[in-house]
């Protein structure tokens, strides 16, 4: 089947996008739109003192100039978490209020206080600077340190010391024993920094009020509209479910950061229902970096020990994590069971202990960034596992080999349970593709020419699929993350998937068509796949963690096995023919053993004009499902990336990435194959050139493309994307999911290189050229 | 407020916009032409590249006043009949993921691959990567761009 599941199909949707007919929020039009524009707080931590609104009021085409306490008068609701951790002691974690214009505080510079809607988006910006809000400046917490440190200003009243929750995981006196013991002990203090996702279409919506309907509709940049209106409907109270339309059209990217409900949706539904127009709001790039919620953001140290055969026997873990000044709607997930979770890697490790510090500070909101939590375990891990094979004279790859789980199912000491996989498998595949066994060869005509040359590995695991409703229930979640499909056949048998998944340049028009072409045997261009409006789907819990496949593809299929049997007893009635001898293949119904066959839209047919059908059957031909994951899927993988350092400037060139992925079942290998792609290059720019940087004020000083420093084309090389797949155990397409796995292990594989080309280890993300060209300065005054 | 008045894929039109009107908004709001997109502030990201009398410019970077009496071709215009050669060949290689950058990347591409026609010049691998130091895209880590930009190379 050239269409079906594992052919490399040319994508559906690339048309629109390559003509520029792709119909993006910022695209759209309504009638009798006005524009918002927000007045954002200068100041990392201040009070409000007062609001003078007066001058932007009378401004030309200045509908409306709203602030905060005319929002909370209306009732609407603050900005929530919704996944409750539970700290040690046994307390809840202490979530402050986060109202979507500030009342009498601001807590980070770029957060909202008033909004301004006027008839064009420049006057409505000009207005914006008229509005004159008075504040008292408050000192300021802007990283980690200075928000755990004695005396530091309180950033919420309930929460004491600036402290989220202290979590913790795993047994402690058998990992300090096992420590205890250990012939070896690494220890490290890793910092894993600061990103901005960046995805190229800034966050934008429209908003759209109905006042004799009283109904609510929202076109917005969204990787999951019906979560969307779930939280703005019972959390924020902005308008009932039923009368709430979300759209999200065609979406420019998203890597986590479009998930999260941010303030501008909710106060644009609002002042649409005040001032009974349609309001539009779209970002600069500028405001994307002070408000869409960033990612990363760890301090941690970490111990393992080793047995004297370098067989590990204990890794402890304490990190602190860095939430911004409020917390976003899935931010105490990420460092902890996103996180924890993942830190036994792909090894056998008998005692696992981690603490988790979330803290707030006066910096934009941190929550999931593409990988979130998976990237800074695995990042940790295999920084780790490099540093100890060097400590001990071991070869990298023969330490981790010696330590790989090798039997499955994999039960870890922290809750994960691996299904499948052959970590030696993609070891082996990379480096024969990487020709590790030259390096040693390639290194010498390096340094022939001046150059410094390294070569360094990572064997990440992560976690997708997420998850068992019932199991992150009892975590914590607030919602369940099942998936729901349904399959429309229309009467002249093409047919219409609806899905609850969001696609936001994954190409779910292509991949999940291909597994009904798959199925039944029809034509891809027959299937169509229908997402991003509550309106049309009935519900879904959208994209993100890598979902779309092991979640919302499995609801596909569970909803194509109802349809499949409905039309195997619609074929055994028209064939006469009993219904076990009912087959269906290229589109066609059969009979086996017979030359008894009808056609694909003869069924469809059959089913809606109900003229004959088996007696007792509704007509139609339409069926539903929910999918709840059995567990999480795992994929992993090995990556190796050779580096050469220029010791003169430090800057680093990658000569070559080798990617050895477990993907389980790959349905479309092109496009598997390019999200590894952009996943690896994310990774290399969190390694190599990215970092959100603040100074001590809370002023981000790296808010635009000219001070974030993005990959660009001549940074990032050609990958060798290769595969060593294993099935997946637990979901019926055996899929793992490939959406970060790029972004999962390429920063260590990156940093393990060079760290091995210039021979000192205390190198930090992202390494720059300074930075680079500093430690080798120190390893060369070490050497003296 | 003036009249601007320009050939946007080869037709002429004319709109009375205010003075500070940048092309990208002429094109995008006033034209409604929205396949031109707009990715930042500073002129870095290309999203919103198109052609101005047969040269790549960003339109977020000029005026629409500056463009009065242009002929302007954007990515709905580069098509002669079904698509261009450089359209074609992202679909091919699978060259975007989101599209949002994607018509950018396309009308630098043909800019590109159109100069170095004109000056013999071979865009090899590397004088892509290179000539994309404008073009901003966050999904495809560039692997792909680049071989749709080298394929199209071939075919124009």
């Amino acid at each position: 089947m050239s269409e079906g599941i594992g052919a490399a199909v040319k994508r559906k949707e690339d048309k629109r996008f390559i003509t520029g007919s792709g119909r993006y929020t910022d695209d759209i039009k309504l009638e009798n739109q006005a524009y918002a524009a927000f007045v954002r707080s200068p100041h990392a931590h201040a009070n409000v003192k007062s609001i003078d609104k007066s001058a932007a009021e009378a401004m030309d085409g200045v509908l409306a100039v709203l602030d905060g306490k005319q929002l909370t008068g209306d009732g609407i609701g603050n900005i929530i978490c919704g996944w409750a951790i539970t700290s040690k002691d046994g307390s809840p974690m202490n979530m402050g209020a986060w109202s979507a214009l500030a009342t009498d505080k601001v807590r980070y510079v770029g957060d909202a206080v008033v909004a301004v809607i006027a008839e064009t988006q420049a006057q409505a910006a000009e207005a914006a600077e008229a509005v004159m809000v008075e504040y008292e400046e408050l000192a300021v917490a802007a990283n980690i340190e200075a928000a755990v440190a004695d005396g530091a200003p309180q950033i919420h009243d309930n929460a004491p010391g600036n402290v989220i929750y202290d979590w913790d995981i795993g047994e402690l006196a058998d990992t300090d024993s096992a420590l205890a013991g250990a012939a070896h002990v690494t220890e490290m203090d890793i910092t894993n920094n600061r990103l901005s996702p960046n995805a190229m279409e800034p966050r934008a919506a429209i908003t759209k009020y109905d006042a004799a309907e009283d109904h609510y509709t929202l076109y917005t940049t969204s990787q999951n509209p019906h979560v969307a209106r779930l939280v703005l409907s019972a959390f924020y109270q902005v308008a009932p479910e039923h009368k709430l339309r979300v759209i999200a059209p065609d979406v420019g990217g998203g890597f986590g950061s479009k998930i999260y409900i941010y303030p501008e949706e909710i106060v644009c539904l609002w002042a649409a229902m005040k001032t009974k127009r349609s309001i539009k709001w779209t970002a600069d790039r500028t405001e994307a970096f002070l408000t869409d919620a960033h990612g990363r953001d760890h301090v941690t140290n970490a111990k393992m020990g080793f047995d004297a055969d370098g067989n590990i026997v204990g890794f402890k873990v304490a990190t602190k994590a860095n939430f911004g000044a409020y917390m976003s709607l899935f931010s105490s997930a990420v460092p902890t069971y996103l996180y924890a979770t993942l830190l036994s890697g792909t090894y056998n490790i008998p005692n696992i202990y981690c603490e988790v510090l979330a803290v707030y500070s006066n910096t934009v909101p941190v929550d999931a960034y593409r990988g979130a939590g998976r990237p800074e375990a695995s990042y940790l891990v295999e920084r780790m596992m490099e540093t100890a094979a060097r400590e001990m004279g071991k070869d990298p790859a023969e330490l981790r080999r010696q330590n790989f789980i090798k039997e499955f199912p994999h039960q870890t000491p922290v809750i994960m349970n691996y299904d499948s996989g052959d970590f030696e498998g993609n070891l082996n595949q990379a480096m024969e593709a990487a020709d590790w066994n030259g390096f040693e060869a390639r290194k010498a005509e390096s340094a022939a020419r001046g150059k410094l040359r390294g070569i360094g590995m990572a064997c990440y695991i992560e976690a997708c699929g997420i998850a068992p409703s019932a199991a992150v229930g009892s975590l914590g979640a607030g919602v369940g993350l099942w998936e729901s499909a349904e399959v429309r056949v229309n009467p002249v048998g093409t047919i219409e998937i609806l899905t609850g998944s969001h696609s936001h340049g994954q190409g779910h028009e292509t991949t999940f068509a291909q597994v009904v072409a798959d199925r039944f045997g029809v034509p891809l261009d027959s299937v169509q796949i229908v997402h991003g409006d509550t309106d049309k789907v009935q519900f879904g819990m959208g994209t993100y963690g890598s979902r779309s496949g092991p979640v919302g593809m499995s609801a596909i299929v569970k909803a194509l096995d109802k349809v499949e049997a409905k039309v195997k007893k619609i074929g055994a009635h028209l064939l006469e023919e009993p219904e076990e001898n009912i087959v269906i293949e290229e589109g066609t119904v059969k009979a086996t053993g017979t030359n008894k066959a009808l056609g694909w839209h003869e069924i469809g047919l059959a089913a809606y004009t109900a003229h004959n059908l088996p007696p007792d059957m509704e007509p139609g031909l339409k069926e539903g499902a929910f999918y709840d994951p059995l567990n999480f899927t795992f994929p992993m993988g090995c990556f190796i990336c050779e580096v050469e350092v220029d010791p003169d400037t430090g800057k680093t060139e990658i000569l070559k990435f080798v990617a050895s992925d477990d993907f389980g079942v790959i349905i479309n290998p092109m496009i598997v194959e390019g999200q590894v792609h952009g996943g690896i290059a994310q990774g290399v720019g969190q390694a190599l050139l990215e970092e959100v940087v603040y100074d001590e004020n809370g002023q981000q000083l790296s808010a635009s493309y000219m001070d974030y420093t993005m990959p660009r084309a001549d940074d990032v090389p050609s990958y060798d994307v290769l595969h060593h797949n294993t099935k997946c155990t637990t979901n019926p397409l055996g899929i793992k999911g490939c959406g970060e796995a790029g972004a999962i292990g390429s920063p260590p594989a990156v940093i393990n290189a060079i760290t091995n080309a210039i021979g000192n280890n205390d190198l930090s993300m992202p390494a720059t050229p300074s930075k680079v060209w500093a430690a080798l300065g120190a390893a060369k005054i070490a050497a003296e | 407020m003036a009249t601007v008045s320009m050939t946007v894929n080869g037709k002429v039109v004319a709109e009375v916009v205010e003075d500070r009107t940048l092309l990208v908004d002429y094109i995008r709001e006033h034209l409604r032409l929205t396949g031109t997109h707009v990715g930042c502030d500073t002129s870095q990201c290309g999203a919103c590249v198109v052609h101005v009398n047969g040269k790549a410019v960003k339109s977020c970077t000029m005026l629409a006043a500056a463009a009065d009496g242009a002929e302007v071709t954007t990515i709905e215009g580069v098509a002669n009949g079904d698509l261009h050669p450089m359209q074609k060949a992202f679909n091919d290689n699978h060259g975007l993921q989101c599209g949002f950058c994607t018509p950018g990347m396309i009308m630098s591409g043909i800019d590109m691959v159109n100069r170095y026609k004109a000056e013999g010049k071979t865009l090899d691998e590397a004088a892509i990567r290179a000539e994309l130091e404008g073009n901003i895209c966050r999904c495809t880590g560039y692997h792909n761009i680049v071989k749709s930009i080298s394929q199209a190379a071939g075919e124009m």
